[in-house]
């Protein structure tokens, strides 16, 4: 049995629409969930760091927890365990306006959110401790030190393994396929079925991934020269 | 809502068809994550060893392989091998056969670099003396390099095994009994979502949690490289 290839099955017919609308659907994930993964990055990581201990340990908690388990599993946590123990009207809403877009953005956002989180506190203590002590003597209260000091050279130390993660994060976002997001790699496996072209079909979704996070990576190598702080080892041409 | 019962019926099955591949399924989350990280190890030995070549047509190669798949998401890895494998072997390949090469030829590419990372980590003055006892340069990279690398990369290795453990649940999507799919198994049955999944949630923290713990004082013990 040889295989045939046809590559003309992915302009002709719904091909071309249904990679488009893959590709936003991911796009549209990856966002969100990217928005509720910096969130929650950047509390739980600055938490990580203060001296009250009731807030390092929770955040320790939620940090520990959420990235040592699978995706998948988050997965099918957010989408078939937690829906029902919500009110009536919440689930309502939710069925109506997609559940299994939330439920992913939720896993998606969480898991990767206890990521980042690792990301910022690497950042925030690789930071001399003296820059906090310097803040608070100077009249600031430790928000407003973390506030107006130390987030903001955090923020800008951590811009590359920062990109790393967020390329992860929409890497991951393919893991969606499991709770049927009509997401790319969904849409990639639709074109197969309809099709029966599998290589023709992978390579296009594979090359869109490629493409993303080539340009995605590019885009950020520019803002890290951007932003670098002027004096700092890490504010250099170093990748990765 | 939490309803230990369910679990207490079905431990045997999630425990040793899930996670260890002991039963009527070919499954096993052990059973798929031990083979891979070693032949990925392997396999990654070769590119680690190969981006550091002097020759560019070894080098060029290596690289765009570890750029691949660093590129790529992995469930887009595990189609690719379970559509192309039947087509290149001429044959019907099972589950775990796609699986583990799909986790292999994955890991691989990250399992280059922290063999990269490891031999760029041993001092240059070690290769310069094991040419200078007359070892050729296979030799003085068998020899000396490796087994001083193996060590400063054991922390790297553990974490990257972390992250296997974790992957290999998307086998479950191309039908292996893994513990994610003997859960899905479970709750098809029994429909009890919460405590089922927040089960193999703890069952697979457990196990990364302690490996994580491991990797922390193995880097305290070794030191920074």
């Amino acid at each position: 049995m040889r295989y045939q290839f046809n590559w003309s099955v992915l302009w002709t017919g719904e091909s071309g629409l249904w990679l488009l609308s893959g590709l936003i659907t991911t796009l549209e994930l990856s966002i969100v969930a990217w928005l509720l993964a910096a969130a929650l990055g950047v509390v739980s990581g600055a938490l990580r760091t203060v001296r009250f201990w009731p807030l390092r340990v929770a955040a320790t908690f939620y940090v520990e927890f959420f990235r040592n388990v699978p995706l998948l599993v988050w997965m099918f946590f957010w989408y078939f365990a937690i829906p029902p123990l919500l009110p009536q009207l919440v689930q309502d809403w939710l069925f109506a306006h997609g559940l299994e877009f939330w439920a992913a953005v939720c896993a998606l956002g969480v898991y990767s959110g206890a990521r980042f989180s690792e990301v910022l506190r690497s950042g925030i203590q690789s930071i001399p401790r003296t820059q906090l002590e310097a803040s608070v003597a100077s009249g600031l209260t430790t928000f407003q030190a973390y506030r107006y000091v130390i987030l903001p050279v955090a923020l800008r130390l951590i811009i590359p393994p920062g990109t790393n993660e967020s390329l992860n994060l929409l890497k991951n976002s393919s893991v969606a396929l499991t709770i049927s997001v009509a997401e790319l790699t969904f849409q990639t496996r639709q074109i197969e079925t309809y099709t029966a072209k599998a290589i023709e079909a992978l390579t296009a979704g594979t090359v869109i991934y490629l493409i993303l996070c080539v340009s995605i990576a590019t885009i950020m190598s520019w803002v890290e020269r951007r932003t670098a702080i002027p004096g700092l080892i890490v504010g250099g041409r170093q990748r990765r | 809502m939490l309803d230990l019962d369910v679990i207490w019926r079905n431990f045997p099955f999630l425990m040793l068809q899930g996670f260890l591949g002991i039963g009527n399924f070919v499954g096993g989350t052990l059973r798929l994550a031990i083979p891979s990280i070693v032949l990925g190890f392997v396999l990654g030995i070769f590119i680690g060893i190969a981006r550091l070549a002097p020759q560019w047509w070894i080098r060029m190669p290596a690289v765009l392989y570890v750029e691949f798949f660093r590129g790529v998401p992995l469930v887009m890895v595990i189609f690719w091998m379970w559509f192309i494998m039947p087509i290149v072997l001429h044959t019907a390949i099972p589950e775990f056969g796609v699986a583990l090469a799909a986790f292999v030829i994955f890991e691989a590419a990250y399992l280059g670099e922290i063999v990269r990372a490891g031999i760029q980590s041993v001092p240059r003055g070690q290769v310069e003396a094991g040419t200078a006892l007359g070892l050729s340069g296979a030799q003085g990279m068998r020899f000396v390099i490796l087994p001083q690398a193996l060590k400063n990369m054991i922390p790297s290795l553990v974490t990257q095994f972390i992250v296997l453990f974790k992957d290999t649940s998307l086998a479950s999507i191309i039908g292996f009994m893994d513990l994610t799919k003997a859960a899905q198994v479970v709750n098809n049955r029994e429909i009890r979502p919460f405590p089922i999944y927040l089960f193999i949630a703890v069952v697979y923290w457990v196990c990364t949690y302690s490996m994580s713990r491991y990797a922390r004082s193995l880097e305290k013990r070794i030191g920074p490289a």
